[in-house]
């Protein structure tokens, strides 16, 4: 099946049904394995337990980032190719980006408060993920507030990819500037430098994260697409009502 | 597996957290859907079909 064949909803939503137990089932599996290995891997030698935040901080931080790359590549799917399901993509994404986010956040916070002995400090790191947040509500409002969906499409996508200047700008932040927040520990080069009684756990729990994000995105598109149906079928009752 | 320490709530907390988020998230796209399908299960009722022909609570 190539993607214009996805361009059909109708084929869309027989795969999703046909997918989504499966992803769903992978999903719970491997965050239960995940959660398992976190309350089982030993107390970091200088953060103690604390350093168990760590493996649900660090996936939703990677996946607030994630998100909106894919809403990024859907919104070149919208302005320059035009597919059918790019907006419905971006516009079922932003939520549940903006909900890993917002954990990030809050996560880190938590995490924060012990380690630094603060849970907010204005670095570049905490400040430029704050404003993905921000930017994630700002969007889901423009969606809200043009009622035409192929015109709220043009102007998210345009607004999306404007944002997408702040994913560099996060990940970068750390070597940047001179930040509260450590340097990257496994996406760097030279490899990782976790010991693998943290790094396993940690991966495992970043699968099962982005198996998470790709149930909930499926599902979502399944429900944005009703929607449109919903909404085609109301006018079409409308002007026959009104002929 | 160790005791969490003096910091266990900051811990307890952040999973309650996302435990928490997660199920909000599934729940409103459950009764999202559920919604939907109950919108197209009206006008399926009310006599209104889709350009192709077919029901509209079909695939």
């Amino acid at each position: 099946m190539t993607l214009i064949d996805l361009a059909n909803p109708s084929k869309f939503l027989a795969l999703t049904a046909r997918a989504l137990p499966w992803l769903a089932g992978a999903t719970a599996i491997l965050l239960l394995v995940g959660c398992y290995q976190a309350v089982m891997a030993p107390d970091d030698y200088q953060q103690g337990a604390t350093v168990k935040i760590m493996f649900i901080h660090v996936p939703n931080a990677w996946l607030s980032m994630f998100v909106w790359g894919v809403m990024s590549v859907a919104a070149l799917g919208t302005l320059v190719w035009r597919h059918p399901l790019a907006d419905v993509a971006a516009k079922a994404a932003a939520p549940i980006g903006a909900a890993f986010t917002f954990l990030a956040l809050v996560t880190g916070s938590l995490w924060g408060r012990p380690m630094w002995g603060t849970y907010w400090e204005w670095d570049a790191r905490l400040t430029s993920v704050l404003i993905l947040f921000l930017m994630y509500l700002g969007l889901m409002a423009l969606w809200r507030a043009v009622e035409d969906p192929s015109r709220a499409a043009r102007a998210a996508a345009v607004l999306t990819l404007v944002g997408a200047i702040n994913l560099p700008i996060i990940k970068f932040s750390v070597d940047w500037w001179n930040t509260l927040h450590q340097p990257s520990s496994v996406l760097r080069m030279g490899g990782p430098s976790l010991d693998k009684a943290f790094l396993i756990p940690l991966l495992v729990m970043a699968v099962g994260f982005s198996l998470l994000f790709m149930t909930l995105h499926l599902a979502a598109m399944r429900n944005e697409i009703l929607r449109r149906r919903v909404r085609s079928l109301q006018m079409m009752q409308a002007s026959q009502q009104a002929a | 597996m160790t005791s969490l320490g003096p910091y266990a709530s900051f811990i307890v907390t952040s999973y309650a957290l996302v435990a928490a988020t997660v199920l909000i998230l599934i729940g409103w796209i459950a009764l999202d859907y559920r919604h939907q399908k109950e919108r197209l299960r009206e006008l399926e009722a009310s006599g209104v079909t889709r350009r192709s022909g077919r029901q509209a609570t079909e695939i």
